[in-house]
């Protein structure tokens, strides 16, 4: 191989750079938060809710599961304006992430709340518990603690995934990168040093949600 | 000017579809194959070959899909060699498939009793005779549901390699909407598609998963 990598070339960028990261960081969270949220109500529509909801939910949560992000992005960017709804690339990339891991979430909950013995539901319920306590601190609390890893491996799957959002021109860690290449032409230098910001974020985030697991779910 | 009907957007979809399904079914057997040696390697209790794996695993995994495409298609030009969409491609999808089918079926092999290996072991089988006579057979019809279940994620993640100049389903899906400036219409049509390939699968790793359940 007679090319020399040149990862000194990267240096005037590393504004751009940083920038992105910290866009992707601010959609992974903003995301985890709210689709987690969507998540939750999903998975409560499919157990507890009535029929027709819950039809609605699964029919939600197939299309999303079986339909690559890209096309959901390209689908919410640009198809959606021919409904008259025009959505900026940054919303656009948010409210996709959200509804992507949305879908995956309610189908992890659901799997947990499914988990949650019979006899604790009719027990909460015999204690004169409302139905929204009982989902709260009976059925959601138990649900969470056994589908946490689940979950947490989605997120992150769902992080990397979100480097796709730059094709929409969304600014984040792979715009950046894009952006960098398309100045300096030091394609592979700039994308590997992305790919290991990726990796290093993708530990990060890992050991970062297990110690939160630690703190939230702290043996009784 | 040339005018697009409904039948033609569909047609020219249909046609990119066989190229997502070359492309799925490609990455899934080399990755497969790729998988199963790395499988192997994991699982043989040699340091430097699990040390191996297990950065391979954490750098594919841990990484996009599409930076692996990125990386696939400008480093292997620095050596000097013209690359095709479709080599970074194939190769990119093949590696990141056989990164999380070694995980996958990992995790199956050691659902295997321990005492499996020991058995086998007192039997003199060697390492190898040992995966492909006891471990491998039994680990295989827990493998299945998993391995069947992954089979969607190769076939969306294929949906990436149209970002480096792939012409496949969702490529098509794109060229079709900058002729046709209908992309309410060509997308749907394009989820449509990814829809019917993907969710028999899910369907079918969904009903293996829960035969295994009642057959235990």
């Amino acid at each position: 191989m007679s090319y020399k990598l040149q990862f000194a070339e990267l240096l005037p960028y590393w504004n751009v750079l940083l920038y992105g990261l910290v866009f992707t960081i601010v959609l992974t969270i903003v995301s985890t938060v709210v689709g987690i949220a969507v998540g939750t109500a999903g998975a409560a529509a499919r157990t507890f809710g009535p029929g027709w909801l819950g039809r609605i939910v699964a029919v939600y949560v197939e299309l999303i599961r079986n339909t690559p992000f890209i096309v959901q992005l390209f689908f919410i960017f640009f198809g959606l304006p021919a409904l008259g709804l025009k959505l900026s690339e940054t919303t656009a990339a948010f409210l996709a992430m959200v509804i992507n891991l949305g879908a995956y979430s309610t189908e992890i909950i659901r799997a947990g709340i499914e988990a949650v013995p019979k006899g604790h539901i009719e027990a909460g319920l015999s204690l004169a518990m409302s139905k929204w306590e009982v989902l709260r601190h009976i059925v959601l609390n138990q649900a969470f603690r056994k589908i946490y890893p689940a979950l947490s491996s989605q997120i992150i799957i769902v992080m990397l995934g979100s480097a796709v959002v730059s094709q929409i021109s969304a600014e984040d860690l792979t715009y950046a990168a894009n952006y960098v290449a398309s100045r300096n032409f030091r394609n592979f230098e700039v994308y590997l040093l992305v790919a290991l910001a990726y990796l290093l974020l993708a530990m990060l985030t890992r050991s970062l949600l297990r110690a939160l697991g630690r703190v939230i779910f702290k043996a009784r | 000017m040339l005018q697009f009907s409904f039948w033609d957007i569909l047609s020219n979809l249909l046609i990119a579809t066989q190229w997502t399904i070359v492309l799925s079914l490609i990455a899934f057997f080399c990755g497969g194959i790729v998988g199963l040696v790395l499988l192997f390697m994991r699982t043989s209790r040699i340091a430097p070959l699990e040390w191996f794996t297990k950065i391979y695993i954490e750098f594919f995994q841990g990484t996009p899909l599409l930076m692996q495409l990125f990386l696939f298609f400008f480093g292997i030009a620095l050596f000097g060699v013209e690359v095709s969409p479709w080599m970074a491609a194939t190769l990119a999808l093949t590696f990141w498939t056989s990164a999380f089918l070694t995980e996958i079926w990992r995790g199956c092999v050691e659902a295997i009793p321990k005492g499996q290996w020991e058995a086998s072991s007192s039997l003199a089988l060697s390492y190898i005779e040992q995966m492909r006579y006891v471990i491998l057979p039994q680990a295989s019809r827990i493998a299945v549901a998993p391995t069947v279940g992954f089979s969607v994620q190769v076939i969306k993640g294929t949906a990436l390699a149209s970002i480096i100049g792939f012409v496949e389903l969702t490529k098509a899906g794109t060229m079709l909407n900058n002729a046709t400036f209908r992309p309410f219409l060509v997308y749907s049509l394009v989820a449509l598609i990814y829809f019917c390939l993907c969710f028999p699968l899910s369907w079918w790793a969904k009903k293996i998963e829960g035969r295994l359940n009642v057959a235990r």
